[in-house]
């Protein structure tokens, strides 16, 4: 390449950049056919969103409903409650998820009675429900102590006001402490939903074929690598403003006036 | 249920599952916290330097990294690191970096961005009054975040810092994707070749168990000890 050396800098950055692009780019790639026969990479890789969306939402469902009955738990005047909920966090929130996940896929089916076994290793979809299960359990344990901080935030006169008014205390948890506290702890509930949907691509080792794993998956066939990555990218990019537009929308509509959030 | 739980093989698989395993964890959990954090910190004065583009640029860098799982991260890096190498070294092919340096590589990057959250939160945290005071004294800024504000937020900000490094910690198991013998992937090699994956998988949970419950109960401790203080 001739290049004026009065610039040697550039020309050496340049010359760099020359190997950088060794890496031969082809964005047209995506509407080739794939070799697994489901049509173009770009199908493969939409199926991989629409499974981590899935496998997301399954498990945020779990962490939601197991996460706030912990949380409460903690707050129970009740002493075994609050042991139960601090035991059930701290198991669930010391061990990498990636363990977790091993633990339920190759784990569960050996250690309980045999016929359990045999139905858990022949059930179709296995590492889907596993990832459900692990990572639902696995961000419960962030939901409870989301919903015990939002409990405990609320003024102690709520609670006293919910018992003097002759409510129960399921009662008060049911009709004044909670519906506050759910208003109030949206915003860091919307971060852990990000978390669910990011930590759907931990499954990938579990042979839960999500985003990432197409994305691998197009690397093999195609060794388009870059291409596939960013498509990726993109993807994960897009679901995240996505969920955090939506959650704007409905923090706003739930905010409680005159509360810190609320405006 | 444990009736053939063969504990030998844990008993002879300890001294790859520490002496190589447990220390490359641990290697690279400290050293990307370190990276992270100065990296980290880096971004966070960016940030709140008041340039509106150097703001603007290191926003989205904080932006990008968190809503990316850490998986897909690694492997970003682990076939970026290569050309970046080439790039930097200006060789004529791309270099050939090791299972190590890749994976530090990605998660200084990738915790940076968590880190520069704390501490952006740490420097917000410390009263407007310190660095006017500072400059009042004739401090110049480099001087002011250095001997004034950085120490304190540091200081203030230690517990969640910590805190960060454990989920860190945890997070290093991941590079089992790429393959490479830390902890996770040491017992997963042996599980495999002896057909114990039962005893190695629960033998691992136990060991992460033990050391996250310590470590955060001593963050715990920590965190009364400085909230005494205050």
């Amino acid at each position: 390449m001739a290049w004026p050396l009065r610039e040697p800098g550039l020309a050496a950055w340049l010359w760099r950049t020359e190997g950088f692009v060794n890496y031969h780019w082809n964005w047209r790639i995506f509407w080739e056919p794939a070799p697994n026969g489901t049509g173009t990479y770009l199908d493969m890789l939409l199926s991989g969103l629409v499974l981590t969306i899935e496998t997301a939402l399954c498990a945020w469902i779990i962490a939601l409903v197991t996460g706030s009955i912990v949380g409460v738990l903690r707050t129970l005047p009740s002493k075994t409650a609050s042991r139960v909920g601090f035991a059930w966090v701290e198991f669930f929130r010391n061990m990498p998820l990636l363990v977790q996940l091993f633990i339920w896929f190759f784990v569960l089916p050996e250690i309980v009675p045999n016929s359990w076994g045999l139905w858990l290793k022949q059930m179709p979809n296995a590492p889907f429900y596993t990832a459900v299960i692990g990572i639902g359990l696995f961000m419960s344990a962030r939901v409870a102590e989301q919903t015990r901080a939002g409990i405990n935030s609320l003024p102690r006169g709520q609670k006293l006001a919910a018992t003097a008014l002759g409510l129960t205390t399921a009662q008060t948890y049911r009709y004044v402490l909670l519906p506050m506290t759910f208003r109030i702890i949206m915003p860091p509930l919307t971060s852990e939903f990000l978390s669910t949907i990011k930590n759907t691509s931990v499954a990938i080792t579990i042979g839960l074929i999500e985003l990432t794993g197409e994305a691998r998956a197009m690397q093999e066939f195609s060794f388009q690598v870059f291409e596939a990555f960013t498509a990726a990218t993109v993807l994960y990019l897009l679901v995240n403003i996505v969920v955090v537009i939506a959650m704007r929308y409905l923090e706003r509509a739930l905010a409680v006036p005159g509360y810190i959030s609320g405006k | 249920m444990f009736a053939n739980f063969d504990f030998d093989v844990i008993r002879r698989s300890l001294g790859y599952l520490f002496f190589d395993g447990m220390t490359f964890t641990l290697t690279l959990t400290g050293l990307s916290a370190l990276g992270g954090l100065i990296f980290g910190t880096l971004i966070a004065l960016m940030r709140l330097s008041g340039l509106k583009l150097v703001g603007r640029i290191a926003g989205l860098y904080v932006d990008l990294m968190r809503s990316l799982p850490l998986v897909l991260v690694i492997f970003w890096f682990y076939f970026l690191v290569p050309y970046i190498g080439q790039w930097l070294t200006g060789s004529s092919r791309p270099i050939h970096v090791g299972a190590f340096v890749s994976s530090l590589v990605t998660f200084i990057l990738f915790e940076a961005a968590y880190f520069s959250e704390i501490m952006r939160a740490g420097i917000q945290s410390i009263s407007k009054g310190q660095p006017a005071a500072a400059q009042a004294l004739g401090l110049t800024y480099s001087q002011t975040m250095r001997y004034v504000v950085l120490p304190q937020a540091f200081r203030n900000m230690l517990p969640v810092l910590l805190t960060q490094t454990i989920v860190l910690f945890q997070d290093t198991s991941l590079v089992y994707v790429l393959s490479i013998p830390d902890f996770l992937g040491a017992a997963s090699k042996v599980a495999q070749r002896d057909g114990r994956l039962v005893e190695m998988y629960l033998f691992a949970a136990l060991v992460y168990f033990i050391i996250s419950c310590f470590a955060s109960f001593g963050v715990r401790r920590l965190q009364s000890r400085i909230a005494f203080v205050h």
